[in-house]
């Protein structure tokens, strides 16, 4: 059971977290305006990379807050996690 | 006659335990374990091998034995436990396994519970490097958690004769236990160490107590560890050495007879040769010499014997010889120990082939691995961040540097008295031997798995090289003890066959658990009513008086029908709906997830989130809502309902109410944080009762004075606030079953007098209680979707035949650009339409799939879509059902098939909405 | 005519009661209580006269009233005799924020006695050491199966709040929790 640190409520297992996938993959801006291809890629494509991954998770069972993690993929280890709106910050894995 | 000493061990012999082994009864003492007590009666043989029947015997003394499976039959069947590790209890019963055990057939009655527990330093091990680290740690005012698998605290010191050492470590466990915030737990095997200093630790809290374990103690605990710190101080196992006909019954670890002499009091045999490769075999020998067992023989396969041992050895009458043992004989116990042409008799053949330090946890902990050539065994290669390593798990093997590490490995000053004693000494290094050559098919490597010689070089000659492959080729390492004697040795043997050094090969990864850990363990008290929260409303201790049957919706128990004496299902729910079209009946709709959503924003962000305008709604009045994925998808559907300017209520589906307040902010936190919107679930603040019928009307009037109920005054899609039964109550004329209706919402505290209200209002009327199966008839006769039943991720509104549910004005809101994707626009998507069976009696099953000829194809056979819903309807006085058909409302008034069974149910399509299609009925 | 308020756990009263003196535990039933968000509660707090929570996971008290943090703009505020939705929007005025009256949302059970943090350890990993959660502590968090707001207050007490519908779960669960302290 790995400990997720929620910026607000500090360590806690990863029961109490859901999942949101890849962090600052904003909605389109006016989505109207995109390609048939360009909008299948907003929705349906996302990285998979191997090693440091931004990613946003939300404090489910807790303070219900959305934040932003960047996780290893290879280790689950996480190097940063920063809150919603923030810029990712430098992390060397 | 008895192996058992008059004195010596840890065993009370003033107290006699009866027990069944084999259907024989025998006797041993508390602080026996079943191998104890048996080997006390010369029993060596407990049970036959898996593939090839070979009798096998007790190699070692603990977790580490490879043969010694038994099944436990009383006070509860249990399989595949090592009689080695069951403490033995008076009324024991148990047989030897030929590996493979039985379940129990009924559930067990013992409790077993989980705990967690949080710590500055975890020390797993209790011998003299463990004990140095948790008195090191518990002096420094740490929290400290030490685990030990056995009984009682000392590891390797319980198995040799050293009354000072024992009393050192009397004083450190007084001393812990006398120290605040210090938990020892004896009897706990850590099993499993995870990620951030999680460690799974097994304790055995009253396995031994036998029939005498009190029910209300958990029998055993799953301790959910969270440490800053872990030592492992897990010591290391003795292994033996490969030759022909190592198998047999009497051939034991060298320390393992050490252990049963001096902590059981227990002689292993007669007789005993021995066969070293270290010294610490000579120690064994001495003490069994002086116990009063002839030891005619040790075999050092060492160019050069230890001369201070060897002479120690010669002077008790222990004859030492450079060479090896190459074979046994013996039927179902040893007899000989063959050295060449020479047969030596014995009844005992003791091995030591040298030490493999204990680095299973350490490798789960992603530590790496070092081969040392010295030892033939790997150790930690490296230091973790917060995972030491101390003791005989380094390698370590000195008594004074095996306390000093434990003390290092908390990095603190303490000091601890370092205990003085020479039971421990060595003169000169080990060598390393893997096997002695001879007949390869009787050479065994995993007994448990009747795995020898020739099997690993079939794995090598095959081409195999990686040990991982070998070990699943071979299934050596893969039974109950994970072969904590046999994966060095195969691993050695390998190495030798291809002709590579072991430094270069990585050893197989160690997985949790450690030790088997029993399914009744693991779940712990999550089993019967607390294996799932069962979620009810207020209204449900009257749904239980009321001879409900419930239905499992999501974590909730809603009412699913109310069956009268003698009903059936199908009885109950045509009353139920014909109550509901032609009188007045009541439903416990609480479980509707129900979201408050406030702020200046909160219209605007309700347009991004339905398909429809929710803005221009009016304070007072009610809109249908779909929501949808950006795939464009729908995800769930409700009401939404304007409380005043800057204020909505909006409702989910029972199943969805989290997820919908998840997906809300979700949108709210990471893309609008803009937008002043806050929601707060209040699903379990309001009691939700739909009161449906023609004559819901009167029933309300009679309920709500002040509350003008006629048609003009309160129409269809509104809302007013009232009182009902004297309690402040929010009624909304709504209608999820097209007749007259209305839901009232009152908190939930006054739920149930609000619903006994009802129902005395409504007797003059007939009002009738109906359940979720009901709910479902009314609605699909009108052919309204339920969420998760008609969708399924797949299906967009148009899909469903709601395209007027999506606004075409609103400039985006969330799934509106995936409306005009090539894929969404196909006019063969599957829509939803009503299926009516030609034979008006047919019930098609739910989920039946549904193709367009009348007799079937060969395969592959095109599928046309599937039954979503299927019911019989009084309304409609015949059966119908609701569909997903591709091309579906091109199809209407076609004619397709359903197969059921052997048949094809030929079925005619038609619109969705089946009943009162004009819509007059849901105005009264 | 007034209904009859009624709660779920009412019907555990006896069984609850019955784990003393291991585990004394009570339901406090029907006590109003606020979901309050606003970035700035100040004004609220003087309204109140209690100061909100400035550190996550604590709670405050004071003047006959409770405000547990629950998010870093979210409170639950348990208010006094008098104190309701409207007064509390009242004093939010015009600024930023939402008042729900949630007060059936959630039900109480206070426990207390020398076993409180054992029973409680079978189902909660948030560490309830006295070093690591002292009194003013509140976290939300999973006890076994299901979601509370465990409010450690002093002396071995502890305040669990829990959804009504799970309620009846809780409570079963703590009575077999609290089996061995018997
Ligand atoms: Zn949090």
């Amino acid at each position: 059971m790995q400990l997720i640190p929620c910026p607000w409520c500090g360590p806690r297992e990863e029961a109490e977290f859901r999942y949101g996938g890849q962090a600052h993959v904003a909605y389109p801006e006016d989505p109207s305006a995109l390609s048939d291809e360009e909008w299948a890629r907003y929705v349906f494509f996302r990285e998979n990379p191997s090693g440091p991954f931004a990613e946003r998770w939300s404090h489910s069972a807790g303070c219900r807050r959305w934040f932003n993690a960047v996780r290893d993929t290879r280790t689950h280890e996480l190097l940063a996690v920063y809150r919603a709106g923030e810029p990712a910050p430098e992390v060397t894995a | 006659m008895t192996f058992r000493r008059p004195t010596g061990g840890a065993v009370d012999r003033d107290t006699v335990l009866r027990f069944t082994f084999n259907g024989q009864e025998l006797t041993g003492h508390p602080g026996d374990t079943l191998a104890s007590a048996l080997l006390a009666h010369g029993v060596h043989e407990i049970g036959g091998s898996v593939k090839l029947g070979r009798p096998r015997g007790i190699v070692a003394a603990g977790s580490e034995d490879p043969t010694s499976l038994v099944q436990v039959e009383t006070p509860f069947p249990e399989p595949m436990l090592l009689a080695t590790t069951v403490e033995l209890f008076d009324g024991l019963v148990a047989r030897g396994l030929a590996g493979q055990g039985k379940l129990a057939a009924e559930p067990d009655p013992a409790r077993y519970d989980a705990k967690h527990v949080h710590c500055d330093v975890l020390v797993v091990g209790a011998g003299p490097a463990g004990l140095a680290a948790a008195l090191t740690a518990a002096r420094s005012g740490a929290r400290v958690v030490l685990v030990d698998e056995q009984n009682q605290a000392g590891g390797a010191v319980l198995g040799v004769d050293d009354p000072s050492t024992a009393r050192w470590v009397a004083e450190v466990v007084a001393e812990l236990e006398n120290t605040s915030d210090v938990l020892v737990l004896q009897r706990t095997t850590a099993f499993g160490l995870y990620q951030d200093g999680f460690v799974l630790a097994l304790q055995k809290r009253t396995d031994h107590l036998g029939f005498a374990a009190p029910a209300s103690r958990a029998r055993q605990r799953v301790w959910r560890i969270r440490t800053k710190r872990t030592v492992l101080a897990t010591g290391a196992h003795e292994r033996p050495v490969v030759f022909p006909d190592n198998d047999r019954p009497g051939v034991m670890l060298a320390s393992a007879a050490r252990t049963f002499l001096h902590r059981y009091g227990v002689l292993p045999g007669s007789r005993a040769v021995v066969f070293a490769t270290n010294d610490s075999a000579y120690l064994a020998a001495l003490d069994l010499a002086q116990s009063g067992v002839d030891v005619p023989l040790l075999l050092d396969a060492r160019p050069e014997p230890p001369a201070g041992l060897a002479a120690e050895c010669a002077a008790r009458g222990i004859e030492v010889r450079v060479g090896q043992v190459t074979g046994t004989e013996g039927d179902r116990r040893v007899t000989a120990a063959r050295v060449g042409d020479e047969l030596v008799p014995c009844d005992t053949l003791l091995v030591s082939g040298g030490w493999n330090p204990v680095v299973s946890l350490f490798s789960q902990a992603r530590g790496t691995l070092r081969y040392d050539g010295g030892l033939g065994a790997f150790v930690p290669g490296e230091e973790l961040p917060t995972v030491r390593v101390a003791g005989a798990a380094t390698g370590e093997f000195d008594l004074a540097a095996c306390v000093r590490q434990g003390q290092e490995s908390v990095g603190s000053a303490n000091e601890v008295a370092v205990p003085a004693s020479d039971a421990w000494r060595t003169e000169e290094p080990g060598l390393v031997l893997w096997r002695v050559p001879g007949d390869d098919n009787a050479s065994f490597v995993d007994l448990q798995r009747d795995a020898t010689v020739t099997d690993v070089l079939r794995a090598t000659g095959a081409g195999l090289r990686s040990l991982e492959h070998i070990k699943r080729y071979t299934t050596i390492g893969t039974a109950h003890d994970q072969g904590k004697t046999s994966g060095m040795i195969a691993a050695g043997i390998v190495a030798e066959a291809l002709g590579v050094d072991l430094a270069d090969q990585r050893p197989t990864t160690f997985r949790p658990p450690y030790t088997p850990v029993s399914f009744a363990a693991l779940a712990g008290r999550d089993r019967g009513e607390l294996h799932d929260p069962v979620r009810v409303t207020p209204i449900h201790p009257w749904h239980v008086a009321h001879g409900a049957l419930f239905e499992d919706v999501g974590q909730w128990k809603r009412p699913w029908y109310y069956p009268k004496p003698g009903e059936d299902r199908h009885a109950a729910v045509l009353r139920e709906c014909r109550a509901a079209r032609e009188g007045v009946a009541l439903m416990d709709g609480s479980t509707l997830g129900k979201i408050d959503v406030q702020g200046s924003d909160a219209g605007k962000f309700l347009d991004l989130l339905y398909t429809n305008m929710m803005s221009t709604l009016k304070v007072g009045r009610i809109r249908y809502g779909v929501m949808c994925g950006v795939d464009g998808m729908v995800i769930d559907d409700g009401t939404v309902i304007r409380i005043g300017e800057e204020r909505w209520l909006v409702t989910t589906t029972t199943g969805n109410a989290a997820k919908v307040l998840d997906w809300m902010e979700e949108w709210l936190q990471t893309e609008w944080p803009h937008l002043d919107v806050h929601c707060t679930s209040v699903t379990d603040h309001w009691a939700t009762i739909p009161l449906v019928g023609p004559r819901s009307r009167d029933v309300l009037a009679a309920v709500a004075p002040e509350l003008d109920v006629s048609a003009a005054a309160f129409e269809f899609m509104t809302w007013r606030d009232t009182t009902i039964a004297g309690v402040p109550a929010r009624v909304c004329r709504i209608s999820f079953s097209g007749e007259l209706a209305y839901e009232i919402n009152v908190t939930a505290w006054h739920g149930l007098a609000v619903w006994e209200a009802l129902i005395a209002a409504g007797e003059p009327y007939g009002i009738t209680p109906y359940g979720t199966e009901t709910m479902h008839v009314l609605r699909a006769e009108k052919g309204y979707p339920i969420i998760g039943q008609e969708t399924d991720a797949t299906v967009t509104p148009q899909d469903l035949g709601m395209s007027w549910v999506v606004s075409k004005k609103k400039p985006d809101f969330i799934g509106k650009r995936s409306f005009a994707r090539p894929e969404n626009l196909r006019p063969d998507r599957k829509q939803l339409v009503g299926l009516l069976p030609v034979d008006p009696e047919v019930l098609l099953p739910e989920g039946s799939q549904i193709v367009g000829t009348r007799e079937l194809p060969p395969p592959p056979v095109p599928m046309l879509g599937h039954v979503t819903s299927s019911y019989p309807s009084a309304a409609l006085g015949r059966t119908f059902a609701l569909a997903l058909v591709r091309s579906g409302r091109d199809r209407v008034g076609d004619t397709l098939y359903v197969p059921v069974g052997d048949d094809l149910v030929p079925v005619t399509v038609t619109e969705s909405v089946l009943y009162d299609r004009e819509g007059a009925r849901r105005d009264g | 005519m007034t209904a009859d308020l009624t709660s779920l756990l009412a019907a555990w009263t006896d069984r609850l009661a019955a784990l003393a003196p291991a585990l004394t535990a009570a339901e406090r039933p029907f006590r109003t209580q606020l979901t309050v968000r606003t970035a700035d509660p100040s004004a609220l707090g003087e309204t109140l006269g209690v100061g909100f929570p400035a550190v996550p996971c604590t709670f405050t008290s004071g003047a006959g009233a409770e405000v547990l943090w629950l998010g870093p703009d979210e409170f639950l505020v348990v208010a006094p005799e008098g104190v309701n939705e409207e007064v509390v929007r009242g004093a939010l005025g015009s600024s930023r924020g939402s008042v729900v009256d949630t007060s059936a949302q959630r039900t109480a059970v206070d426990l207390e006695g020398p076993h409180v943090r054992d029973v409680l350890a079978h189902g909660c990993a948030v560490d309830l050491h006295p070093a690591a959660a002292p009194a003013g502590t509140c976290v939300q968090t999973l006890l076994a199966r299901t979601g509370v707001i465990l409010q450690v207050r002093d002396g071995d007490r502890v305040t669990l709040l829990v959804r009504s519908s799970f309620a009846g779960y809780l409570a079963a669960w703590l009575c077999d929790a609290a089996t061995e302290y018997l």
